[in-house]
């Protein structure tokens, strides 16, 4: 496979959820984190799924990315059963996750070294080309610790992307960052999505960024885990999350959640 | 895009404050054996108790010129090395085990608890009497004081890594000897470091005991001359070869250490 095919997108997956349940058993009770979610996301959909803390969007994702198993019920991409983590399905975390022994580029290059049939200038010329996009080229040799919360989440998209998935999960990768910078990855996040289109599948419990960012938003709530409403959002983009369309969809998405929790918190 | 480059100052202080510092030691250092050296001459003390600068000087010189003093150093650095080797052969993937099998952590994991705590110089008399005046009895003193420190060090810092690194490897397509070699050592390496750091510390411990303790006609150590000097009154002898396992220790944790701490401080950054 030659640099220039290896670096054509992948085209995107479609997802399907069917009937999931996952409960964990802990020493003094059992949390039921989902309850019977069933869902679809088409091929090169931004799907954005909120829910206050502990309402099992967290669990999903692993589910998503086979790093959990569910309980009942299945998953498959593109019609194929998720039966552990690939790398068709690529994650990002809230915490960098990046790996301190290697340099930037060697991290982006971590993923890539797994992929067959790939020769060594071709990986590099990959990760390279990634480390272009999400603008730190001139980090390249920097150590991770050298580089700011942004900068360092930067370099975990670069990974994520370099080995060409399908599905993109991310699992409130921005949460830790200041707002100044968020805004910045937003921008940043939507010109890649253009370029690159991937099915994405977005976990945040930030109401705008979820309007900001997705094409479709799903509302969780908690005890047992389940989706409860759901929102499309046909804003034009690239969307600013200062923007009075969105913040308006935002404040219709929360005073709509804010209902649900109190009326699951009275039965 | 503009990202300015926000790498920490690199701690280095510059040429002539280096140069102050030097200074300052090797003046200490000079005053200090000045002193000693007027105090033998003075006859403040016994100088046959304690020797004075210049006679230690001149053992080292004479010992080093007939070639017994190199001897010993060859015999006792082929002897520290073996043990060490093996010690650290065995403790790595034997902490390994522990750190990853319930059932190792609560059989041999415990057995390393314990007999850490032991000082390697209680191996002597077992392993007199298992191995005779032997090669084979030093070897096993020294690797009964490493092997433990190093499995445990091992244990600890395969326990430490954020479980978050395994699960980000293996969303990439990394499982089995692949994460093992490419991400639970390499993560783990700050203790592996300190462990090994640790473990060099008790060989060396070990080995001047099983020297000292243990008389075996296959190569004269430092330890022996040690042993040696005591027996003969010779306290020259005895304060020049202490002198020379401290400046061997000395170097081998600036020659062996402290490029790979350099080498953690310069990837993980201060939090290390």
């Amino acid at each position: 496979m030659s640099l220039q095919e290896e670096l054509l997108n992948a085209p995107p997956a479609k997802l399907q959820v069917d009937h999931v349940s996952k409960f964990y058993v802990g020493n003094r009770q059992t949390v039921h984190a989902l309850d019977d979610i069933s869902l679809s996301v088409g091929e090169g959909e931004f799907v954005c799924l909120l829910g206050p803390s502990g309402c099992g969007k967290s669990t999903l994702l692993s589910l998503i990315a086979g790093l959990e198993f569910p309980d009942s019920g299945s998953l498959s991409a593109d019609g194929e059963p998720i039966t552990g983590p690939g790398r068709q399905r690529m994650v990002m975390f809230q915490e960098h996750a990046l790996f301190p022994w290697l340099n930037v580029t060697d991290n982006v290059l971590f993923g890539l070294n797994l992929k067959p049939h790939l020769t060594t200038s071709d990986r590099l010329g990959v990760a390279k080309a990634f480390l272009e996009i999400v603008g730190l080229t001139p980090f390249a040799n920097s150590s991770i610790h050298e580089l700011s919360g942004g900068m360092k989440q930067r370099v975990a998209l670069a990974r994520a992307l370099a080995p060409n998935p399908q599905v993109l999960c991310m699992d409130e990768p921005f949460a830790a960052l200041d707002a100044m910078t968020r805004e910045q990855l937003y921008d940043d996040l939507q010109k890649i999505q253009q370029k690159r289109r991937k099915t994405v599948i977005f976990v945040t419990h930030n109401v705008r960024e979820a309007v900001c960012l997705g094409d479709r938003v799903l509302l969780f709530t908690p005890r047992p885990g389940r989706i409860r409403a759901e929102f499309k959002v046909d804003l034009p983009r690239p969307r600013d999350i200062n923007d009075v369309a969105v913040a308006q969809l935002a404040s219709t998405i929360t005073a709509e959640l804010k209902s649900l929790l109190k009326q699951s918190d009275a039965s | 895009m503009n990202l300015s480059r926000n790498s920490p100052a690199k701690g280095r202080p510059p040429t002539a404050k280096v140069a102050i510092q030097i200074i300052q030691a090797v003046a200490f250092f000079a005053a200090l054996i000045g002193i000693w050296e007027y105090g033998s001459r003075s006859q403040w003390w016994n100088p046959v108790l304690v020797p004075s600068p210049l006679d230690i000087g001149k053992y080292v010189i004479a010992k080093t010129a007939d070639g017994e003093l190199i001897t010993a150093c060859w015999v006792t650095m082929k002897r520290l090395m073996l043990g060490y080797i093996v010690g650290i052969a065995l403790g790595i993937p034997l902490g390994l085990l522990t750190a990853r099998f319930k059932f190792a952590n609560n059989t041999l994991g415990v057995i390393a608890l314990g007999l850490q705590t032991l000082p390697s110089v209680c191996w002597v008399p077992l392993s007199l009497l298992w191995f005779g005046q032997s090669e084979k009895a030093m070897l096993f003193i020294v690797v009964m004081g490493t092997l433990w420190a190093v499995l445990l060090a091992t244990d600890h810092g395969i326990r430490q890594i954020p479980p978050i690194y395994r699960r980000a490897a293996s969303t990439m397509g990394s499982s089995g000897f692949h994460l093992l070699w490419h991400v639970l050592l390499p993560a783990s390496l700050p203790h592996l470091v300190s462990g090994t750091k640790q473990g060099w510390a008790f060989a060396w411990r070990s080995l001047m005991a099983a020297e000292i303790y243990v008389t075996v006609l296959t190569g004269y150590g430092l330890g022996h001359l040690l042993h040696y000097g005591r027996e003969l009154h010779a306290m020259d002898q005895v304060a020049a070869v202490m002198l020379v396992i401290l400046l061997i220790g000395f170097a081998a944790d600036k020659a062996i250490f402290t490029p790979w701490e350099r080498f953690l401080r310069r990837r993980w950054g201060l939090s290390v």
